[in-house]
């Protein structure tokens, strides 16, 4: 059956990839947000500039990177400018339209947690890689997409820890000290896309993926999972884009000595 | 004026026990065998300063090398955790480590601040975080023509700053190419400044505009080929991603973890030794 022949993974890159418009300046973190990105240059938007934390603009790599400097990062690049450079001027400066992470955890204002889970921060149960470029990224960026595939581990009521904001004003309408950006926006899980809503900046349920029920959803989420007005069905992925997305794929895991897609 | 010097003499003359010390180089010209040469020489109480730990943090760290860390992303890319570094800050092991943590854009800021003689960074930065509130150096300022409220961070100055390049000429001057990070900043933030390099030229050939340290800023240039393994050098060699990814098992258990230092860098004299020893076993199929 034409329907089942994707994974839930597959169908969340594709979602992704088709948020991004050609001509987009992007901001990308490395895993599943370079993967979707990448699916997006290759297929329908050509013209999109894919910019790495570590300084590369307008990066083509034939195969995604492990790490977010890998050398095809910059031999594709139209230039590799500094670490400094990139946050300072490319970044800070407004010139990104949308940033691309994941998380770790999320709540519903769309806050992420990329540094401690559990206990507290000087004795943390799991301590994770920490910040990176994102704090800076998801309120900097336009607008911000984040991917993170669903699940009540990851869908929060309340984080452990704020690493990066979302929508800061909480429902007051205000975005005190944010000077650019409007946080996260979408955040494309396994499931389905969720988008903030305009009045209040929760993030609701915009669409599901096909054949998950809006049950599945709510039970892989740890705050009351509101939907949208309209709640629409994701379209399947095409045959073109999965062809694309499992050559890219197959590159990947050639180059990378059988690694697959870094996560 | 830098001198043409060994690796062992370097370390031993400008890395001291206790001394505050950046090695830099994202994911491209990371100096591996700069930390080795520190780990052999059992350096202690080090304060680490660099944005992505790395392998080679995590291996100081599991060491004993350091007491404190300031970073800003400690995973190992594309694989997961550092093992030794969790385990470091999660149960004090082999001894406390002590973190002091920000964003990429603030470390590279506070680099830059150091490189321009100021005090200070500042940037636009930490908006709704809650790392302000677990870190006390990250505080803010009024901007006196806006009203506009910036981070500012103070400005790092490393002892010592140790990076590798490609290539340096025989008076010491340092060309960097490909992705640069944040090596320029850090080595001009520094009292000193250590370079490993992959090759010593007669004339480095430098576009204009490129990045090179003049030798006048250098205290020590040092011929180590492939020393950024298993990072990657730009036009000399790729990124080792089998090796990255090996470092997972062999790193996740101390005792073998420390089976792996003791063979490949204890009892070794040098990195090209390390990097016998290595093919050694690549050759078997397996790093782990």
């Amino acid at each position: 059956m034409p329907e089942a022949a994707y994974t839930p993974q597959e169908i969340m890159t594709i979602a992704a990839a088709r948020r991004l418009k050609n001509g987009a300046v992007c901001f990308v973190g490395i895993g599943l947000p370079s993967a979707a990105a990448n699916l997006a240059r290759i297929t329908h938007a050509p013209d999109v500039v894919l910019i790495y934390e570590s300084g590369t603009i307008g990066a083509r790599p034939d195969v995604l990177p492990l790490s977010i400097g890998d050398g095809e990062l910059a031999e594709t690049a139209d230039t590799v400018v500094s670490v400094p450079e990139i946050f300072r001027y490319w970044l800070q400066g407004g010139r990104v339209d949308v940033g691309f992470l994941g998380a770790a955890q999320i709540d519903k204002f769309g806050n992420i947690n990329t540094t401690v889970i559990g206990g507290d921060y000087n004795a943390p149960k799991v301590r994770l890689p920490g910040a990176g470029g994102a704090p800076e990224i998801a309120t900097a960026a336009k607008e911000v997409t984040i991917i993170v595939k669903q699940s009540k581990r990851t869908f929060v009521e309340k984080l452990d820890f704020v690493t990066s904001s979302g929508y800061t004003g909480h429902g007051n309408g205000t975005r005190s000290g944010l000077a650019a950006g409007r946080g996260a926006t979408t955040v494309i899980t396994d499931l389905g896309i969720l988008q903030s809503d305009p009045a209040t900046h929760e993030l609701v349920l915009a669409a599901l993926h096909p054949g998950v029920s809006l049950d599945d959803a709510r039970a892989a989420s740890g705050w009351k999972l509101r939907e949208a007005a309209q709640l629409d069905v994701t379209a399947a992925p095409s045959p073109a884009e999965l062809e694309a997305l499992r050559d890219l794929q197959a590159r990947t895991a050639a180059a990378h000595g059988g690694l697959g897609t870094a996560e | 004026m830098a001198a043409l010097t060994a690796l062992r003499e370097a370390v031993s003359e400008f890395v001291h026990d206790g001394a505050t010390v950046a090695l830099e180089g994202f994911t491209h010209l990371i100096p591996f065998a700069a930390g080795h040469e520190v780990i052999r020489q059992r350096r202690r109480g080090l304060t680490l300063i660099r944005m992505t730990p790395d392998l080679i943090y995590d291996q100081m760290i599991g060491m004993g090398c350091a007491s404190r860390l300031i970073f800003s992303w400690g995973g190992n890319p594309g694989v997961g955790s550092l093992h030794r570094f969790r385990d470091a800050i999660q149960n004090g092991w082999p001894v406390p480590l002590a973190i002091e943590e920000h964003s990429h854009a603030d470390m590279a800021a506070r680099y830059q601040a150091g490189a321009s003689g100021l005090p200070f960074a500042m940037m636009r930065g930490y908006v709704g975080s809650d790392l302000p509130k677990v870190n006390p150096r990250i505080k803010s300022i009024t901007c006196p023509f806006t009203g506009e409220e910036l981070a500012a961070t103070p400005a790092i100055h490393p002892d010592v700053t140790i990076i590798h390049a490609q290539k340096a000429d025989r008076k010491g001057n340092v060309l960097v190419y490909g992705i640069i990070g944040v090596q320029k900043e850090a080595a001009l933030a520094a009292k000193r400044v250590i370079a490993t390099v992959e090759e010593v030229v007669d004339h480095l050939d430098a576009p204009p505009n490129a990045c090179v340290l003049p030798s006048w800023v250098v205290s020590a240039v040092c011929l180590v080929p492939g020393g950024a393994h298993p990072s990657y050098a730009h036009g000399y060699y790729k990124r080792d991603n089998a090796f990255y990814k090996a470092w997972d098992t062999i790193s996740r258990d101390r005792d073998t973890f420390q089976a792996w230092m003791q063979r490949h860098v204890l009892d070794t004299r040098d990195f090209a030794e390390y990097r016998a020893t290595l093919a050694a076993e690549s050759r078997q199929g397996s790093y782990a």
